[in-house]
Formats: structure tokens, sequence, C-alpha cells
């Protein structure tokens, strides 16, 4: 039998016709399903006639519009309020499990699925939003759709999709203290590019990825999608099945063993071949800042703002020149005198347990800076809980940021969390695109203990200068 | 699905890379539960000042490109969110056919299923389609998928779409009509998947 990849091995158990000339038919073993990008789906079966066809494989929560000022609905406007209850009637009619605002489950859908333990390796996931990458970590093949792919979905739990190509990312060597999943993966994308990944499935492989915890596989997975990858993905191993073990849905005696039967299968064989292979050295990374308005404009927090000519490509140059304008920034500031005024911790990217455990022990004892705005946002409720059952509330509130509950929130300012034209914000979500967390705001994104450590300054600064300075009461 | 088998219009230059899905339709037009509507908000941020003042800078705010139907536009355009409001918001403003370099992969596929044509060109020939609709605003431009060809002015430049998705749009084909006759073959596809296999139906499942 010929070597395949990992990504090989979930595709060929997931084809269900493949005819000659037409993309094929691909099962789908989870769909979520969050209140932006579903109406329109629910309201195209219901003009064609066409009901939910496996509603025990649909699972739905309330994310991006959600205040996080309030448990429930209350202090939302009266377009998000008709959304989340437009997705509460669909998931009633349907028959759709929904975790909505005020379930104790309730979260980031990103986040949900691995706590509930119904992200497993070997599936096939997807989901109406782009950063669906994250599930990938599982050892899933995980993709973001669009309402209508969602609506076929529904009607039929499959999905057309032309085979894409695959593309090895290999992390080669040891993360320099201080470097986090994050920074990793900004550094790839400042090596790969914003379409560097294009059309392709993205398999991270190395011994730093394996030596990563579940929380930093997501991370890493996640921003998948800014390279423009269809997925991302990591094969799963003792971490991966440790994490699963006795969630809420994951599977139980026999099937369980079944699962871990066939999930010791899914790693890419020996001499597998991908289209595509790029190698990163570890030990090459530093704790990262973006400076422009895509996720690939970034440097290291020891460096400066570049100056725009010294890209060699035409369109590089051209967007570094409107990034720098929208930005506020002259070439060659030092990335570490630039000042900040709101700092954001959470998103699907980092609201983890681990992300607010260790942004947490950086502002252990110190205090957000004078006149700067942070928010702690956590990643689901289920998270928040235990946040606050090991004290890291207290830790964030002591050190004057707010303390909010669960949601997208500011990393899309959705929701009333945004910024204000001109204002600057140190941000642990994806995307510095232009207006993204408010019309004229001014993203920079970093890992969480680069927040945190910013939040403490005012300005960016090295996360380990600051822990070698000691905690300031 | 609305087909498209070929589009005469007014050429529309946006000469900027990377143009990303909450730039084509920000996120404060995204809490709307319908499918049309959303035309006047494409590329609202660029198009409007804080005030709501047009800008007269922006391309589409300009006389001869405000009835354009066919947009070229730098590399890697819709890329970013997997929102489909921005093929929503393309298509209700009349664009037709979108020239670039390269797509956003979900953009390209949402766009397609909308009757949305994503036209895929190297490099020098966006270039060229950008530097012509810039010089002579409001030239029109043909989009033929019948023949897979651009012609604007005296530039013709050949495109390859997937055959299938080419008929799809040819012939305004239902995506879903065409999987579900495939209903036999899903239904035993469903009969053999492994047990362990998430299910928030089957008995014992926690809630």
């Amino acid at each position: 039998m010929t070597a395949r990849t990992l990504f090989d091995k979930i595709w060929d158990a997931h084809v269900v016709t493949e005819t000659d000339g037409e993309p094929a038919l691909l099962y789908v073993d989870l769909h979520l399903v969050h209140e932006v990008t579903s109406p329109q789906a629910f309201e195209g079966l219901r003009i064609e006639g066409r009901s939910v066809r496996r509603p025990g494989l649909v699972v739905a929560t309330m994310d991006h519009n959600v205040p996080t000022t309030g448990m429930d609905a209350g202090g939302a406007d009266e377009m998000s309020v008709a959304q989340m209850d437009t997705l509460r009637r669909n998931c009633d009619e349907s028959g759709i499990a929904c975790f909505g605002a005020g379930h104790r489950w309730q979260g980031i859908v990103h986040v949900i699925g691995p706590e509930l333990g119904l992200t497993l390796p070997g599936t096939v996931i997807v989901c109406g939003d782009s950063h669906t990458a994250t599930h990938g970590a599982f050892g899933a093949f995980a993709l973001g759709i669009g309402t209508s792919e969602v609506e076929h979905v529904l009607a039929t739990q499959c999905l057309r999709q032309a085979r894409p190509l695959t593309m090895e990312v290999r992390i080669e060597g040891t993360l320099p203290p201080g470097v986090t999943a994050k920074d990793t993966a900004l550094g790839i994308l400042n090596a790969i590019g914003t379409a560097g990944a294009v059309g392709h499935v993205v398999e991270y492989t190395g011994p730093v990825v394996h030596g990563f915890s579940m929380e930093q596989r997501m991370t890493l997975c996640n921003l998948t999608i800014e390279g423009g990858g269809r997925a991302g993905m990591i094969a799963p191993d003792d971490v991966t099945i440790a994490y699963i073990a006795n969630r809420p849905y994951a599977p139980r005696d026999e099937q369980w063993d079944a699962a871990v039967a066939a999930w010791s299968e899914l790693r890419s064989d020996p001499g597998a071949r991908y289209d595509r292979t790029v190698t990163i050295d570890a030990a090459t990374l530093e704790p990262t800042v973006t400076w422009g308005t895509t996720p690939a404009q970034s440097v290291p927090v020891s460096g400066r703002v570049p100056d725009p000519e010294s890209f060699a490509d035409a369109a590089e140059r051209e967007s570094a020149v409107r990034a720098l304008a929208y930005m506020g920034l002259e070439p060659g500031t030092p990335i570490a005198d630039i000042a900040l005024d709101t700092v954001f911790l959470g998103s699907c990217t980092n609201g983890r347990i681990e992300d607010l455990r260790a942004a947490a022990a950086v502002l252990a004892g110190r205090r957000v800076h004078d006149g700067l705005r942070m928010l702690v946002v956590p990643g689901s409720a289920q998270v928040k809980v235990q946040a606050e059952n090991e004290g890291l509330d207290a830790i964030f509130r002591d050190a004057g940021a707010e303390w909010r509950n669960p949601g997208c929130s500011m990393c899309l300012g959705m929701n009333p969390d945004i910024l204000q034209p001109g204002e600057r914000c140190a941000s642990t979500s994806n995307r510095n695109f232009e207006g993204r967390q408010g019309r004229g705001g001014r993203t920079h994104l970093v890992s969480p203990v680069m927040a945190a450590a910013a939040a403490v300054e005012g300005h960016f600064v090295d996360v380990r200068q600051l822990d070698a300075a000691g905690a300031r009461a | 699905m609305r087909p498209f088998q070929r589009e005469e219009g007014v050429l529309v230059p946006l000469d900027r890379s990377d143009v990303d899905t909450d730039q084509i339709i920000p996120k404060q037009f995204l809490k709307r539960i319908e499918r049309n509507g959303y035309g006047e908000f494409l590329f609202n941020d660029w198009r409007r000042d804080a005030t709501g003042a047009p800008r007269p800078d922006f391309v589409l705010n300009q006389e001869e490109y405000r009835s354009g139907t066919v947009l070229v536009t730098g590399r890697n355009f819709g890329c970013g969110s997997s929102r489909e409001h921005a093929v929503w918001a393309l298509a209700d403003h009349g664009i037709r056919a979108v020239i670039s370099e390269s797509f956003g992969d979900i953009f390209s596929t949402n766009a397609l299923g909308s009757g949305l044509v994503p036209v895929p060109l190297p490099e020098h020939e966006v270039r060229a389609l950008i530097d012509l609709a810039t010089e002579q605003p409001g030239i029109t431009v043909a989009v033929d998928l019948v023949t897979e060809t651009v012609t604007c002015g005296d530039l013709r430049f050949g495109f390859r779409l997937d055959p299938f998705v080419r008929k799809r749009l040819l012939e305004g084909l239902d995506d879903i009509s065409l999987t579900l006759d495939h209903e036999a073959a899903i239904t035993a596809f469903e009969a053999q998947r492994p047990a362990w296999m998430p299910d928030l139906s089957r008995a014992g499942a926690s809630v």
C-alpha cells in the first residue's frame, strides 16, 4: 500500500462518492453552528421544503454577538437579539442541541467543541466560520464554510469538496523560553505570506508541535486560515487522547477502546508525500508583534517597524505603505516604543484556560498601566468557571483588568466591545485587518503573555525582560 | 442559482491586494437574518467616512465606475472570514464577476454557490486590466464563461474554471439537488460509520 499522509487517511475514510469530473462528496461527522452565518441557511431549507438530515451531528452555540457584560442576551442590540432568537427557534424546530446565551456550555464555537469531547481525531468537522481549522489540532479535517454550504450540510450531511493539496509545515529544533504557539504561528505566517497555503491542507509536524499542549496546538491550527490554508492539522498522540478522555460527549467503555485503536493509525506514514514542505527553525523565533493590517506583517518585539521600501515585491510594498498609514506608524520606530490604549485577552485563538493562566502569571502582583483598558474574555462558560475556581479572575481584577463573560467579543467587535477610531490595541486574537476591532481601531496581534506584559508597561515589551525585572507590587 | 453565461459591463479597478471580507462587508452589517439588502454596505468603511458621507476618492463613488459589474483587483481577494455576506454584498451591488490573481478559498466557494464568478488570471494580465480600466474610466469588459475569455479593449485573455463548477454556473444548477441524487450512497455510507463518532441524539449522550 502506498504511504499516505494523515490528511489522505481522513479524506479516504470520508468519501461518500466520487464521480468523474465532479468534486468528491465528503461525509461530515460534526457540524458546528452559530448565530451569524446560519439564519439564511435554515431559511433556505424552509423555502425548499427540506429538513435537517442528521440533527444529532449538529451542535449550536451563540458567540459572535453575545454581550460580555451579562450572562444572557441582556445588553445586546435589537438585531443581535433577533439573530440569537432565530438560532434558538431554528434549533428547536430541527431538534438541534443549542448551548445558547446563559447555558453552562455556551462559548466560542471553537472552544466548546473540544471541551465537550465532540471534536475527535479522524473526523470531518465543518462550521460557518473560518477559524474552524482550530479543531485540526486533534487530527481532524476541520474547515470553515460559507452559508450556502451550511445549508448544504444541514440538508445532506455532506460537503462537496475538490481534493486539496497537502503542505507540511515542519517545526524543527527547540523553542526559546518565552516563545509561544502564537509566536510560532505568526512566525510561520510571516515566512509563507497571507496566501502561502491557499488550496492546501497544512499538517504541522516535528518535535515542537508534539511538545505543545492541546491548547497550544489549537492556537497554531487556528491561525492556518490566515495563511489561506483550507485546514490545519496535527496527528493525534497521547496528549490528544488524555485531553479527550472523560469529556461529556467523548466515547465511553468499548467505544472508547475502539476509538483509541482507530486514532493510533492516524499519522502520516513514513515516506508519505506532501505537495509542499516548509521547514521552520524554532530557535529563530521570538516573541512577535504585528505592525500591519495582515497577520503576516510582523516582527520580533526587539525589532522596528519596517520601511516599505525594504520589500522587494511591489504588492507587499504597496500593502506596507497602506498598512503604516492606517496604523499611524513611522518606519524605523522600535516596536517597544509603541504605546497602547487597550489590551484584549481572549478569542478562539487565545481564550482558553492555559492562555488565561499564562497571562495571569505575568499580571500577578502587578498593575495594568494607568489609563490603559484591559479586557479579559474567557473563551467559554466552562473556561470562565474553571478560571474562577483557580482564582485567576481575582488576579485580573486586582491588576485592574475587566473580567468579562464568554464570547468572541473584541476579536471582531460585533457586540459592544469595540475600539474607538485611532485607539491602539494589543490583542491575542487572530486578525489585525482594518476596522476589525472597530472602525479606525489599530490592532497588534500578540501572545497572551506579551499582551499581559504590554498591559503592565503601557507599551510593547519583551515579556522575558519583564520577568527578569520581577513582580512589582 | 442564477445562471451565468456572459457578462458585459463596466470594469472597476480596485488596485490593492489582500482585500479581506471584513473590508468587503464590515461586521456591523452581519446581524441581518436575510440574504439580500447588503449592497449598500459593500466596502462601507472605504466608501463612506465616519459620518456616513461618501469618500470621493473611492472607486465605486466615481461616476464612471458606479454602475460597474466586473471588479478587477489584486491577489488574495476575499481572504479572511467565511462570511458569505461578502458575496451577497457584491452581488446585490450588481457585481457579477471578480478578476484576480488568486482568491480566498472560502470566498471562492461562496461566490460560485451564488452565481458570482471568480475569474483567475495571471498577475501581469490582472495588471494590464487594472491599468486599462484606470486609464479609460468606464471601459466595458466582457467575461464569457462559454468561451472562458475576458475581453476588454484590445486585451483578450483566456481563463479556466473547474469543469463541474463551470457547468453548474452555466446551467444555474442547485447544489443540494445534485447531492440528493446520491441519497442511496449517503445512506450506505452512514450505515458503516464507526459507532464512536460524535452523535448528540444518541441515547445516553450528555446534556
